[in-house]
């Protein structure tokens, strides 16, 4: 397949993405999705997790997104989300800090600590980990 | 007149007072350069999102969302009002606070009036006046702004309408239309007007992408009720965006003009030393000439 699809992913800060690619696979909110070249107009919301892609080279890429929204068209994929991350971008360090401070205020689970927000920090800091550790 | 040494020491003074003025317009032109660049990148974002926007409400039905629908009757209204933590940037802060003040005044007459500040000019302000202060945030206008500055706000603002504590909800901030001139604009955010006015700020060449039918997932009346709060959002963001622009671009005027007038005054007073001086020398000469004639005689 010599035609590619071109992925754009934007968040409020920058464009994380802008090139053409193979294929993309990201996490919608009824289920993860695949798209390539052709496929029928779409539009989802997102759920926090990881995109992957296969670049013009062929390496396969992932990026982290925090919820937001898709558009696919038939030869264009755009992203929208509140924020996006590559791998190389996430700070492995501060990703584990913060699983261990989420999972810390799950176990105690003292009075008065937002429980939801705790476990979304734990899932956002599960994913980043899991993106930033597949680039090795 | 004033003695030699007393010109002296104001020209001294002026001369800090230039360098100092110089110095903030050099900050101010280099953040104004990072906020320039902020909204750039900012823009494919939101161009994309009214896009997006756009296409689905052309498919929902007009009450999708609660967010759209206006109270039959306005009792307590919430302003958003974007100032600058700083002061010295001429007439900015004035003249935001001016446009509340008419619009108060005017439109809003006579209803609960509750304000969120963006900066600490508005906030002093509005302390000051007999309006209640709900939100505050400083160090955000001017500074590194986050998605999340406008996105917290945005979701208790929201809440807030949902329960009908809160009728409707007005953005106050400045528009940075070149770096010349920043104006003061009012927009209403919530209830969000009615979606004709969004599909119609689309831009128009968008419109041949989105013939396509598009496959919704979830429906697209779940799909707008999640993206209309998030429309919100962009437009607070976008007036923290501009209104951090503008003040570093009033600041930069201001600054100049300082410089400017710092370098007249340097120059009378320059003027007003040199003839002092000058009084002084023929002055001595006279005395001295007067002695000597009188030594003849």
């Amino acid at each position: 397949m010599a035609e590619k699809l071109f992925l754009e992913v934007v968040t409020p800060q920058k464009a994380v993405v802008s090139e053409p690619v193979d294929s993309v696979v990201a996490p919608g909110s009824e289920g993860e999705f695949g798209a390539l070249r052709g496929h029928t107009p779409f539009l989802t919301s997102l759920k926090l997790g990881t995109l992957r892609y296969t670049d013009a080279q062929g390496k396969e890429q992932h990026l982290f997104v925090n919820g937001g929204f898709a558009e696919v068209l038939p030869d264009k994929v755009t992203v929208l989300a509140e924020s996006a991350e590559r791998g190389s971008d996430i700070d492995i360090a501060r990703a584990q800090a913060a699983k261990e401070r989420a999972e810390q205020r799950l176990a105690n689970r003292a009075a008065g600590i937002d429980l939801l927000r705790a476990e979304m920090a734990l899932r956002r800091a599960i994913h980043r980990l899991n993106i930033a550790s597949a680039r090795k | 007149m004033a003695t030699l040494k007393e010109v002296k020491s104001k020209i001294g003074s002026v001369k800090k007072t230039k360098q100092i003025t110089s110095a903030m317009k050099m900050v101010a032109t280099s953040r104004l350069r990072g906020c320039q660049n902020n909204m750039e990148q900012f823009k494919p974002y939101a161009f994309k999102f009214t896009e997006v926007l756009g296409s689905i409400a052309g498919k929902s039905s007009s009450d999708a969302s609660p967010l759209l629908v206006p109270r039959e009757e306005v009792k307590k209204v919430v302003l958003v009002l974007c100032t600058s933590d700083r002061g010295l940037c001429g007439g900015f802060n004035i003249n935001l606070i001016d446009k509340t003040r008419k619009l108060i005044q005017s439109e809003l007459q006579g209803k609960e009036i509750s304000f969120c500040c963006y900066g600490k000019k508005g906030r002093d302000w509005v302390k000051k006046s007999p309006h209640t202060l709900d939100l505050e945030f400083l160090d955000v206008v001017g500074g590194k702004i986050g998605f999340s500055h406008a996105s917290t706000p945005g979701q208790q603002l929201i809440d807030s309408f949902l329960e009908e504590t809160v009728d409707e909800v007005y953005l106050i901030y400045s528009e940075f239309q070149s770096m010349a001139r920043q104006e003061p604009r009012i927009k209403k955010i919530l209830p969000i007007q009615s979606l004709a006015d969004v599909v119609e700020e689309k831009p128009a060449e968008a419109d041949e992408g989105f013939l396509p039918e598009h496959i919704c997932e979830p429906s697209s009346d779940t799909l707008l009720g999640e993206m209309l709060p998030k429309n919100v959002f962009i437009q607070i963001y976008d007036a923290l965006l501009q209104t951090s622009t503008s003040e570093h671009a009033a600041r930069m005027r201001a600054m100049e003009n300082a410089t400017k007038a710092c370098e007249d005054m340097v120059a009378e007073l320059q003027g007003i030393y040199n003839k002092t001086r000058q009084a002084g020398i023929t002055a001595d000469l006279m005395d001295i000439v007067g002695g000597a004639e009188a030594l003849k005689g």
